[in-house]
């Protein structure tokens, strides 16, 4: 098949690509200095440890330098002064959705999140800007002990939980995106699972830029206790500017003895954004926590989830699909650390480049001195599509000593001419067969998502192929 | 004393013309101003940069033991020619028998009698996985080494052999060797790197290799430093049309050594085949770093490199599938094995993929595991102790990459190079 004649393939990202004037009560306004940290912290009402944990954190992003020594030199595009810190309506989220701003309503309802949470969730917040406009939790759900609710309101009403786990799995300085976000972050989960509850149903949380030139900070913690099991999953969308928009994340996950976490990403900003997000779980002794990660969006995606099994027989996966589109890199992957003997870990990635877009896998996977029964596996899929795709690998696997097994293994490949072939003999287009075949490619990842979630993603994923055959 | 941070003054001694001693001193200039490469870059990332303290060396005075060396420069019993370097002068020359045309002489004796092949290929190829700054020290210091030069057409039967000593505590040395194989040519070159004493010494080499058209070239580096050695070097292969280059290192010995394998596919249909072997002990490390870099479609590039890891030994392999954008049809593929036989080794693994163009294969993979219990458990049943076990396993290991040679008498002189250092009882 010549470079030619191979179809494009667009993504419908018209989903999310509209915004609204929003008069907003609170704004930090453009630029980072000590005024801007005092200024949030004063309109969040911080104790005075969290303020001082914000400016120790600015001082940290200050020294750190830019990653550009092995990251894309596309992050020296990112112009700190130019981005506005904070934007927000007022820090209280609403219960109901009658309550919540018009503006902010008729957004998240053409993103389809109530109606989503008639029919499945077991809990939703839906963060627009820098904080949350909506908050609620089932009453069942609520009343087995679980807490669901923002980042601000677990600090306030829950301090001696939150106190405890925040920024242990992520300290401040681990990089500079942590390091920014811990000055300025707002809005996020908190969640608190008691010893032995199984959330039946996905909590889910809605990220939404809305303002040009905005940077959303948000912050995530769950905790899950003993024996105790939730999923949690999160969408994020943001209209489409001239200009770039940051986004940077940190979540941090706490999975207990026994304890099980699944986290679902489905990310899809639009190509003006930056997306540095720092996402690390710890799991205890027999724990399990799992990453499930799709990034579809975005200019620039850096995300590299990562798992700390620091009890015996703990297990850490992820499970990554990236598709890079023309002028967009997902630079993805994942972190494995064993820190204790039978532990095990599982990484499958699976990357397609459309057009111009490059897709990275980075990974590591460290297995410290005298552990025993340790076992990693690895395995990094990419697809290139046009002759100006680009994928890259670059995995690091450190082990120390014997009585472990760690396995890692990659491929490129382009879409078999001879799968297109005998499609196009049984009169299928040739673009519907390249469609075939992508979703062929990724089909057992998707359907590790659940449900309703791999419906969407297949509607992601929905590959136009036009232009075909020559 | 002189230590390998003054710089070498002209001198009517040196046996270089005069316009090579000039870029020498320039090189020394350049070596001076790099800066020394910290584990932050990302082509030393879980190096040991404190091992390399060059401060403790000097140059090689001439060698004591000149014919004792030239009678232990044994390899294999049938050979075409032979050179043996010692502390960086020539100590022997046996090239009579080698076919018309073929040049084998001293670098510095070429660098007069062959200027034209000396100025085009020596050094040719920029150093781009890290030791740019040890390159330029090489040529800055470089006394002699080897040149070989195979002409279009003409087949070189037997082996070739090349032996570099050092001698000395603290002696440092610069083994070079450069093949250049013409059109269609065909040659089989080993390459000895050893120590003549168990002192600690310093060797900083290149060998470079340059096949034309429809060249075979089969290259054999068999590294056996004393313990105590600290040693870099550096490849780069260039591989033309339709070609086919088949390099195997072998590392024996050195406290620190690190390798830098650079495989350029320039034309179509080339194809390299890299190769190594390593059996790891005592507190041993071996920084080794890769590049299968296609330039052309077509062209083909395989690496396997095989680690087992004793006691405190620490591995690194980082290496990188560079396919560029019209590369189509490339077919690459980059393994690393590593034999963990100690709770206290290490091995790092980093390999690498980057491809610009769609119509590709490429694979990779990199383990680490441990010895079968059930092998070991058969042979044992057997009568077969455990620790001859073992070693009967690791020996199994390696021969297995011997099998990618496809020359018998080599293949065989190797595997019991192999045996005989893993002290293999049968």
């Amino acid at each position: 098949m010549s470079t030619d004649t191979k179809p494009d393939i667009a993504i419908d990202r018209s989903v999310g690509d509209f915004s609204y004037d929003v008069n907003y009560e609170y704004d930090a306004g453009v630029g980072l200095t000590d005024k801007t940290i005092d200024y949030i912290a004063d309109v969040k009402n911080d104790p005075d440890w969290i303020r001082e944990f914000r400016h120790d954190a600015y001082r940290k992003f200050l020294d750190k330098p830019m990653p550009t020594h092995w990251a894309t030199k596309d992050l020296d595009n990112i112009i700190f002064e130019k981005i506005r810190y904070y934007l927000s309506q007022g820090t209280q989220p609403k219960r109901s959705w009658d309550d919540v701003p018009e503006e902010m309503k008729l957004t998240f309802e053409r993103l389809g999140i109530p109606e989503q949470e008639r029919k499945f969730l077991a809990g939703v917040e839906a963060q627009f800007d820098s904080e949350a406009a909506y908050s609620n939790i089932k009453a069942a759900v609520g009343e087995q002990g679980v807490i669901f609710c923002g980042s601000t309101e677990g600090l306030h009403k829950h301090p001696e939980i939150f106190k405890k786990w925040f920024g242990k799995v992520i300290p401040t300085g681990d990089n500079k995106f942590s390091a920014l976000n811990s000055a300025v972050f707002s809005g996020g989960s908190f969640i608190y699972v008691p010893p032995g509850v199984k959330v039946k149903h996905p909590l889910q949380a809605y990220f939404r830029i809305n303002a040009e030139n905005f940077g959303q900070f948000e912050r995530t913690l769950i905790i899950a206790d003993e024996g105790s099991e939730v999923m949690y999953m999160e969408g994020c969308t943001a209209p489409k500017f001239e200009t770039s928009t940051l986004h940077s994340a940190v979540v941090e996950l706490v999975a207990m003895k026994g304890a099980k976490i699944q986290y679902v990403t489905v990310q899809n900003w639009s190509p003006n954004v930056f997306n540095l997000v720092t996402k690390r779980g710890i799991a205890h002794e027999e724990a399990e926590i799992k990453w499930i990660d799709c990034n579809i969006g975005s200019r620039l995606t850096m995300k590299y989830p990562g798992v700390v099994m620091k009890g015996r027989k703990a297990r850490g996966e992820v499970i990554s699909i990236a598709l890079a589109g023309d002028g967009q890199h997902q630079d993805t992957g994942a972190k494995m650390i064993h820190a204790a003997d039978e532990t095990t870990s599982n990484i499958v990635s699976k990357s397609i480049s459309v057009g111009t877009g490059r897709s990275t896998y980075r990974g590591m996977v460290h297995v410290p001195k005298h552990l025993k029964g340790c076992k990693n596996n690895t395995e990094c899929d990419a697809l290139l599509i046009n002759s100006h795709s680009r994928t890259d690998t670059y995995p690091s696997i450190t082990v120390r000593g014997q009585g472990n097994a760690c396995q890692h293994e990659a491929s490129v490949s382009q879409i078999s001419e001879e799968q297109i072939f005998y499609m196009q003999q049984r009169g299928i287009s040739e673009g519907a067969a390249m469609s075939l075949a992508v979703n062929g490619f990724v089909n057992d990842l998707v359907q590790q998502f659940p449900m309703e979630y791999s419906v969407e993603l297949k509607r992601l994923i929905d590959l136009e192929m036009e232009g075909s055959v020559g | 004393m002189s230590t390998l941070l003054t710089q070498p003054s002209l001198s009517m001694e040196s046996t270089w013309p005069e316009w090579f001693q000039q870029e020498q001193a320039k090189a020394h200039a350049d070596y001076e101003a790099m800066p020394v490469p910290t584990r932050k870059d990302e082509a030393w990332r879980f190096s040991s940069i404190a091992a390399i303290d060059l401060t403790e060396f000097t140059p090689a005075p001439a060698v004591e033991s000149e014919g004792k060396l030239i009678n232990l420069s044994q390899g294999q019993d049938q050979f075409s020619a032979k050179l043996v370097f010692g502390n960086n002068a020539l100590l022997h020359q046996d090239t009579e028998r080698l076919p018309a045309g073929v040049i084998l002489k001293p670098l510095e004796v070429a660098a007069r009698e062959n200027e034209e092949l000396f100025r085009k290929y020596f050094m040719s190829q920029p150093v781009e996985l890290g030791s740019h700054r040890y390159a330029a020290l090489h040529k800055a210091r470089l006394g002699t080494g080897a040149l070989l030069y195979v002409p279009a057409n003409v087949e070189v039967a037997l082996p070739i052999e090349i032996f570099h000593w050092v001698e000395g505590d603290r002696a440092s040395i610069f083994p070079h060797t450069l093949i250049i194989c013409g059109e269609n040519s065909k040659v089989t070159v080993l390459d000895y790197f050893k120590s003549a004493d168990d002192k600690r010494a310093f060797s900083c080499g290149v060998n470079d290799l340059h096949l034309a058209r429809g060249a075979q070239l089969q290259y054999v580096a068999v590294q056996d430093w004393s313990r105590e050695a600290l040693a870099f070097q550096i490849n780069s292969t260039i591989v033309e049309r339709d070609a086919t280059s088949t390099a195997l290192t072998v590392n024996f010995g050195g406290e620190f050594v690190r390798g830098e394998s650079l495989s350029r596919l320039a034309g179509e249909g080339s194809r390299s085949v890299m190769l190594s072997l390593n059996p790891m002990d005592g507190k041993r490390m071996l920084d080794q770093r890769t590049l299968q870099d296609h330039a052309a479609p077509n062209a083909s590039s395989d690496l396997l490199y095989l680690n087992a890891l004793e006691d405190t030994s620490r591995t690194i392999f980082a290496g990188l599938i560079k396919v560029q954008e019209h590369a189509h049809k490339t077919d690459a593929y980059q393994k690393v094995r590593n034999l963990m036989l100690s709770d206290d080794a290490e091995a790092n693994s980093m390999p690498g993929l980057e491809i610009l163009a769609d119509d590709v294969r490429c694979t990779h993979g990199a383990t680490a595991g441990e010895i079968n219990e059930e092998e070991l458990f058969y042979l044992e049943a057997r009568g077969i102790p455990q620790n001859v076990g073992r070693r009967l396993i690791v020996n199994g290991f390696f021969q297995t990459l011997l099998e990618r040679l496809d020359n018998e008498p080599l293949r065989e002189y190797l595997g019991k190079l192999v045996s005989a250092r893993l002290k293999v009882p049968f």
